[in-house]
């Protein structure tokens, strides 16, 4: 590709939406690095615990079944964003929603409406909702979770 | 410190609950024993009874839990009903972070309830629930799954029970949490049991900051990298701990069949190889740790009588139970195996305190000091069907010989004889190593009582030629200071390799906190100190140690043990516990 010619930028075909996807919930140990991840996720403020992760990993009924991870699937018409009264949650462009706390009353309409069950209550009743940031994914040590183009 | 350094003290007596800050007791003793040390100190009465309302139980986690991986365990301390002396046990599952999530440093127990309850920790709240309708389920995994399913925090809970050894005080029962991990040593489950609580719930979801953002994250990476990339871990990884039992059967320190013999034929059969190639069906982690550790193996059963019908059950392995239940009872066959260990996970039971008594029985039935009227099954080595029956009968105390068994080898020899072959250290049974003068010695002096009790067996393993005993007594101490360091910090003791003293220096910066290594080896011996002194003020003394005449009779990879070797080992031991408590 030539550099000189100011009309390529324009023309280049935005790239695939990269979104946390699972590559293999079997071989999930339940270690839940990914909870962790979620929450030094920004560089500016990360914390230590749980109470903001987007993402939970848990048995399935007792560990001896094994394990398995819950977040956002980035579903196409998302019930969250319909029930929320306040435009804090809003469709994101790759799929899955932005979250703008500014604007979150902590009703808790987003995480009675969630099919899945992947939105999480905060200590400060305000939910904790996977971005597809994919942070999580470099810390997932057993290759459950990617953070990949898909599809849009 | 930015740690968690809450202290949540539960009443089963008054149904009362308080918490209270105590960040001077974290930034003077980390958290973990250090910590659990001093509460204990300010909540028990020394001469408290182990089964009575006078009994504390501490849980304290460290300052890395869950700012880092790896620090994934709790340590708990109280008064142990099998050996009358501090007893204090580790274990993994979600339990740490739980407790920190909840935003707690550490838990204490204490009183009696009057009928069964179980607690559940819900941050801020504490519920107690009636536990009647749950109470003599003997199946630990039925009970967790019975609260599983009446409980909230999914994920995020830890659920600490007992099954029907704890029910029925015995005295090595242990408090299971996650399914698969232990407060094993020491009879926590018997605490339990006699406090009328069927379980302990942590339900937690909180979070806080670190004083150093930028720095934070880049200490966890490196832990983190360090962790995966390094073969420091390797070991566990892959065959778990059962990798051991190979090496240590070749070196000829396997006791087998109540160490009559340090190798056994089918040792092959049994180990972390075999494991791993014929039964491993999946491996989990504790919280926070990326290693997965816990092996898990599939066993799968026809019904009897109904054909095409199979019940698979998944069944954790590691190496002490391959060495309690398999060849300290002469079992070579992996199926046979699996289901004593899953009977002992079942009922709740310490499997190396109950391998160690089910081999005496076998040998004193052999040399008739007792009769089948006594044990009411015949016992024989490589016999699993009535070992299986023995454990019932533990739980069940049908007997007079199954009430004194349910209390220990130590007891149990006292009311019928042969103590020469009844392998207990200070009440304690033995683990699975018979490695020479370190390994025993470690059982006698050591002061951590959980898993191994101290690092003698490894420091037997890399000795080249000999040391004398002052050697041996000084290497203990001084691997055994550092591990209080460990073990308040609480990181697990497989991850030590990646926990090293300028490491340790490292993590603590972000969270706000100078230390160094010189000033964490100090804290080490004041930890150490301060355990032996209240070890001591609950009647524990160097006379009153027994080294069963056995160990001098099976041959170790260091020779045959001469006794002389441990009197001049304790006798300089002994000073040295002068020096160092003053």
């Amino acid at each position: 590709m030539s550099s000189g010619n100011f009309l390529i930028p324009c023309a280049k075909k935005r790239a695939m939406p990269k979104r946390l996807v699972i590559k293999d919930l079997e071989r999930c140990v339940g270690c839940g690095l990914c909870m962790y991840a979620c929450a030094r996720r920004s560089a500016k403020s990360p914390e230590i615990g749980i109470d903001r992760s987007g993402i939970l990993t848990t048995s399935l009924s007792g560990f001896e079944r094994g394990a398995t991870v819950i977040f956002c699937r980035a579903c196409e018409e998302p019930p969250c964003v319909q029930v929320c009264p306040t435009g804090a949650l809003t469709p994101r462009r790759d799929g899955g929603v932005s979250y703008k706390e500014e604007l979150c009353i902590g009703c808790g309409n987003c995480i009675r409406a969630c099919n899945i069950g992947a939105i999480f209550e905060r200590s400060d009743g305000k939910p904790a909702v996977c971005v597809h940031c994919g942070y999580c994914a470099k810390f997932c040590p057993h290759g459950v979770l990617a953070f990949e183009e898909v599809p849009a | 410190m930015r740690a968690r350094t809450k202290v949540l003290k539960i009443d089963l007596s008054r149904y009362k609950y308080e918490a209270e800050d105590r960040s001077e007791l974290f930034e003077k003793w980390l958290g973990g024993v250090g910590v659990a040390v001093q509460l204990l100190r300010e909540e028990i009465d020394v001469k408290a009874d182990p089964l009575g309302e006078d009994n504390v139980i501490v849980f304290a986690i460290g300052p890395f839990t869950p700012a880092y991986p790896l620090a994934s365990k709790t340590v708990a301390l109280f008064k142990s009903p099998l050996t009358g002396n501090l007893g204090e046990s580790h274990a993994g599952g979600r339990t740490a972070t739980s407790i920190a999530n909840a935003g707690y440093g550490a838990i204490v127990i204490k009183g009696t309830s009057k009928t069964p309850v179980y607690v559940v920790v819900n941050n801020e709240k504490v519920y107690f629930r009636d536990a009647r309708g749950i109470w003599g389920i003997k199946s630990s995994p039925t009970a967790g799954r019975i609260i599983a399913e009446r409980e909230k925090g999914r994920g995020m809970r830890t659920i600490m029970r007992i099954g029907g050894a704890g029910d029925n005080l015995v005295r090595y029962a242990c408090v299971t949490t996650e399914t698969y991990r232990h407060f094993g040593r020491l009879g926590l489950g018997a605490v339990f049991g006699s406090k009328k609580l069927k379980a302990l719930v942590v339900i937690g979801r909180g979070s806080y900051k670190p004083a150093d953002a930028g720095g934070y994250r880049k200490v966890y990476e490196k832990i983190f990298r360090t962790a995966l990339e390094s073969d420091v871990m390797n070991k566990y990884h892959l065959l778990g701990t059962p990798v051991n039992v190979n090496p240590l059967n070749e070196l000829g320190a396997l006791p087998t069949r109540n160490l009559k013999a340090v190798r056994f034929e089918r040792a092959e059969e049994i180990s972390g190889e075999a494991f791993a190639e014929f039964n491993l069906g999946r491996r989990i982690g504790c919280s926070h740790c990326p290693i997965a550790c816990i092996h898990i193996a599939v066993l799968r059963e026809p019904y009897e009588g109904a054909p095409y019908f199979y019940k698979t059950t998944m069944i954790s392995y590691d190496y002490e139970l391959i060495y309690a239940l398999g060849t300290m009872l002469g079992i070579g066959d992996r199926d046979c195996l699996l289901k004593l260990i899953h009977r002992a996970e079942v009922y709740g039971l310490d499997a190396m305190s109950t391998g160690v008594c089910l081999a005496w029985a076998t040998e004193a039935l052999e040399k008739g000091l007792i009769s089948e009227k006594e044990t009411l099954v015949k016992l024989q080595f490589g016999d699993h069907d009535a070992y299986l029956r023995a454990m019932d009968f533990l739980v069940d105390q049908p007997n007079d010989f199954y009430k004194h068994l349910a209390q220990g080898v130590e007891k149990t020899s006292d009311v019928y004889g042969g103590k020469e072959f009844a392998l207990a250290f200070g009440g304690n049974e033995m683990p699975g190593y018979h490695v020479g003068y370190a390994t025993h010695l470690g059982y006698l002096m050591g002061l951590r009582h959980s898993h191994l009790d101290n690092a003698g067996y490894s420091l037997d393993q890399k000795i080249e030629g000999e040391m004398t005993p002052r050697e041996v007594v000084d290497s203990l101490v001084k691997e055994e200071m550092w591990r209080q360091v460990l073990s308040s910090l609480v990181v697990c003791f497989f991850a030590r390799g990646v926990y090293k003293p300028e490491t340790v220096v490292e993590a603590f910066k972000p969270l706000g906190a100078e230390t160094s290594e010189e000033k964490l080896r100090e804290l080490g011996r004041e930890i150490y100190v301060e355990k032996l002194k209240l070890k001591m003020d609950m009647g524990f003394t160097l006379d009153s140690l027994r080294l069963p005449k056995r160990i001098f009779e099976t041959e170790t990879p260091h020779g045959m043990l001469k006794e002389e070797f441990f009197k001049e080992a304790l006798d300089y031991y002994a000073h040295k516990i002068k020096e160092l408590t003053g």
